[in-house]
């Protein structure tokens, strides 16, 4: 400004103070200094000591963690779920049996108890052999243990033949059956089926079920969110529409309805992903609606008016100032909404319209424990619903402390 | 406000038409129409295809029409009443529902009543008590009503129902009153057995809205004006009475959003462990057997009860609330 207004009353003697820096030379003797050529240092106030400077100077990221660290229950969940994602990797290795092993003679085994203490002396983790006897009365196999001898537990052995991820055979396992004896620790299903060692393996369907379903939702929700809070307009209008539309379905019954017309022809692997799609499809527009009022008020912040003043691009101002603003919100809230993506396979396979049979989850493990016949007889069909608890509890600690972390500052 | 009412009313229209396109394209998907494969089906058992009957079910739905004019002829029919022809039941879809839908309706409303009344008290105590360990030991509670599976929850209490009080529940009347008009019994009978599916089907919403309730009162709580009520002196009872409670409550019916898809859905597989002759065992019975008219309509009609449902939410909320009244604004 200072320097247009002298030239736009030139010609005419000019009372107007001199302009620039001209203006703040001091008259008469000046010191010999005018401007410091040296760099800027901001620090030259208030030295910071290497502790604050470690503290001040910490990326966003770096102050996460921090702040997530602080909260113990979610440190605990996160643990937890790290865990049983990883066990998922080396399942085959982990279990006493195969998924599809089947022993005929032991049909509804009930649970058998690991014991470590026989007749008064200490001798390790064992199991009796179970004796089945067929209860006339009820028509019903009863399970007895045979308190003779014990049959202590194999660690680190060869036990059921499996081929690990496909690639070679192997027979190596952490825990096997005795010779002579069974290991059912939570009993097994009608076919003679261990139920913890299809606990593990369902883990593998359930849990990726959740990621899967979670990545698809999460790309949906940042193209139409994006697309509604960048654009603005029309089709933000029509996407916020659409919104509404599905949010006034009920979920669990649309679900089912299009779960339902997937093709009986299609082979069980189609069926997961068909799955996995279904339960995105409904579920992104949480987080698109999240993605778009994020954008609609970071766009108005005066950092990024100020990125735009210096001649950031747009590509800029999205990648570096606006993605990293709500990336942290979006990651939290999706962390949210993974358990309700778990939760709807299980139900959806519990009424037997999920995933089918030689593909195995939790809900199709529960799907045995329909019939309330089965429950009141054989309650630990019931069993693999515990890992669904913790999975859906975990992953909302771990969530609420996400969402505390991803504001830092605050 | 009529004016509002009658807006409001109208912006259902276009949703509502939404909804029908994606339900009669759900009716679509399966490969083939049903009319085909029961065709093929009656053959395969050797029994005759009376000619007659497959004409009229052709000529009823325009089977031979093209798809557009298929679904005027559906949309049309279910605005007269005429809901579609179960091929499995062999009927019209609205002798095969019955009361199922009414019950379903019942079921829901109590379900939502039972929420708010246990939710409510149960959120101003963790909020204004926050830190203590009644706070704790009701979110902790909270929390295992959320990770619960709502089916397990039914089967649960079915085990513990038949094994240590030997008695059965499910049905949501008594045998007698089954098929039976409607009376007073009949009535008194549905309350007596549809407070432990309400508390099932309930609990996953409750937990969530306590949640949501706590969280709601303890940002009003660090308000101002709270500030300013304590400041006059007035009682710590009447400071929550008269102020944060109020802007708690219009949450509580705006929320009826977000609540009931959720208690529909938990509604539905809770009928299914419970056999509840409500909509939830129909529809999993239809879609099994790709009965897709009388899935469909089911389908509609949850659709259906969540949009009045959240109109009512809306039109409650303009009564109650004086500044989306005055301003006229939409609500939400």
């Amino acid at each position: 400004m200072s320097a247009a207004a002298p030239s736009a009353t030139m010609g005419g003697p000019a009372p107007v103070p001199a302009t620039g820096s001209s203006a703040l030379v001091p008259v008469g003797d000046a010191p010999g200094h005018l401007v410091s050529k040296a760099a800027f240092d901001p620090q030259s106030a208030v030295r910071l000591t290497p502790e604050q400077e470690h503290f001040y100077l910490a990326s966003q990221w770096m102050l996460m963690w921090w702040k997530f660290k602080r909260h113990k229950v979610a440190v605990a969940s996160a643990v937890i779920l790290l865990l049983m994602y990883g066990s998922t990797l080396v399942t085959e290795f982990l279990v006493p049996y195969n998924l599809h092993s089947r022993h005929p003679d032991f049909i509804y085994a009930s649970p058998q108890s690991v014991h470590w203490v026989h007749e008064g002396k200490l001798v390790g983790p064992f199991v009796y052999p179970l004796i089945k006897t067929l209860n006339m009365d009820t028509l019903k196999r009863e399970y007895s243990e045979d308190t003779a001898k014990p049959y202590p537990v194999r660690f680190f052995c060869s036990g059921d033949k499996y081929e690990f991820w496909g690639l070679f055979e192997a027979s190596f396992h952490l825990v096997c059956p005795p010779e002579g004896a069974s290991l059912f620790m939570l009993g097994t299903d009608r076919l003679g089926r261990d139920v913890l060692s299809r606990i593990f393996y369902g883990a593998r369907i359930s849990l990726t079920i959740g990621l899967l379903g979670i990545f698809i939702s999460f790309v949906l929700g940042l193209v139409f969110g994006g697309i509604a809070g960048y654009f603005g307009g029309i089709p933000d209008m029509l996407i916020q529409r659409v919104i509404e539309i599905i949010r006034s379905f009920p979920e669990l019954p649309l679900w089912m309805a299009l779960s339902a017309v997937l093709p009986v022809t299609w082979s069980p692997l189609l069926v997961y992903f068909g799955i996995t799609g279904i339960l995105a499809l409904l579920d992104w527009t949480g987080l698109a609606r999240a993605v778009r009022s994020k954008l609609l008020a970071l766009r108005e912040e005066d950092y990024c008016t100020a990125a735009r003043l210096m001649g950031a691009s747009p590509k800029r101002i999205i990648t570096r100032h606006l993605l990293p603003g709500f990336m942290s919100h979006l990651i939290a809230a999706a962390s949210l909404s993974i358990p309700s993506m778990i939760l709807g396979e299980t139900a959806l396979s519990f009424l037997g319209i999920g995933l089918r049979p030689p593909i195995t989850s939790w809900g199709v493990l529960l799907n045995e424990a329909q019939n309330i016949n089965v429950v009141a007889l054989y309650p630990w069909l019931m069993a693999p619903v515990i890992p669904v608890i913790i999975v859906i509890l975990a992953f909302n600690f771990f969530g609420d402390g996400l969402r505390d972390a991803a504001d830092p500052y605050r | 406000m009529l004016r509002y009412v009658v807006n409001r009313i109208l912006l259902m229209i276009p949703t509502l038409i939404a909804i029908s396109i994606i339900v009669f394209a759900i009716i679509q998907l399966p490969p083939g129409n049903y009319l085909e494969s029961y065709i093929a089906e009656l053959q395969s058992q050797g029994e005759s295809v009376d000619p007659q009957k497959i004409a009229f079910l052709k000529q009823e739905y325009g089977l031979d029409k093209p798809l557009p004019e298929q679904y005027l002829r559906w949309a049309a029919g279910m605005l007269k009443g005429d809901f579609g022809y179960s091929f499995e039941f062999n009927l019209p879809v609205t002798k095969v529902v019955g009361d199922r839908m009414f019950l379903t309706i019942i079921v829901s409303a109590f379900t939502i009543l039972f929420t708010w009344a246990v939710a409510f008290p149960i959120g101003i105590y963790s909020a204004t008590h926050q830190y203590s360990w009644g706070d704790y030991g009701l979110s902790l509670l909270g929390f295992l009503g959320i990770a619960i599976p709502n089916f397990m929850l039914a089967l649960v209490m079915l085990y513990v129902a038949n094994v240590v009080f030997g008695t059965t529940i499910g049905g949501l009347m008594d045998p007698s009153f089954i098929g039976k008009p409607w009376s007073w019994a009949k009535v008194v009978s549905i309350l007596e057995h549809s407070w432990i599916p309400v508390f099932i089907i309930g609990a996953g919403g409750t937990a969530g809205m306590i949640r949501k309730m706590r969280a709601n009162l303890l940002d009003e709580l660090q308000k101002q004006y709270v500030v300013t009520a304590r400041a006059k002196g007035l009682p710590p009872g009447k400071v929550l009475r008269k102020y944060p409670l109020r802007m708690a409550l219009n949450f509580f019916i705006s929320d009826i959003g977000s609540l009931l898809p959720h208690i529909i859905s938990g509604a539905e597989i809770t009928a299914v462990v419970l056999s509840l002759p409500t909509t939830g065992p129909m529809l999993l019975q239809a879609l099994k057997s790709q009965d897709m008219y009388l899935a469909g309509s089911f389908l509609m009609f949850l659709a259906f009860m969540i949009v009045v449902g959240v109109l009512i939410s809306d039109l409650a909320l303009v009564a109650l609330d004086p500044r989306i009244r005055l301003q006229g604004g939409v609500a939400r």
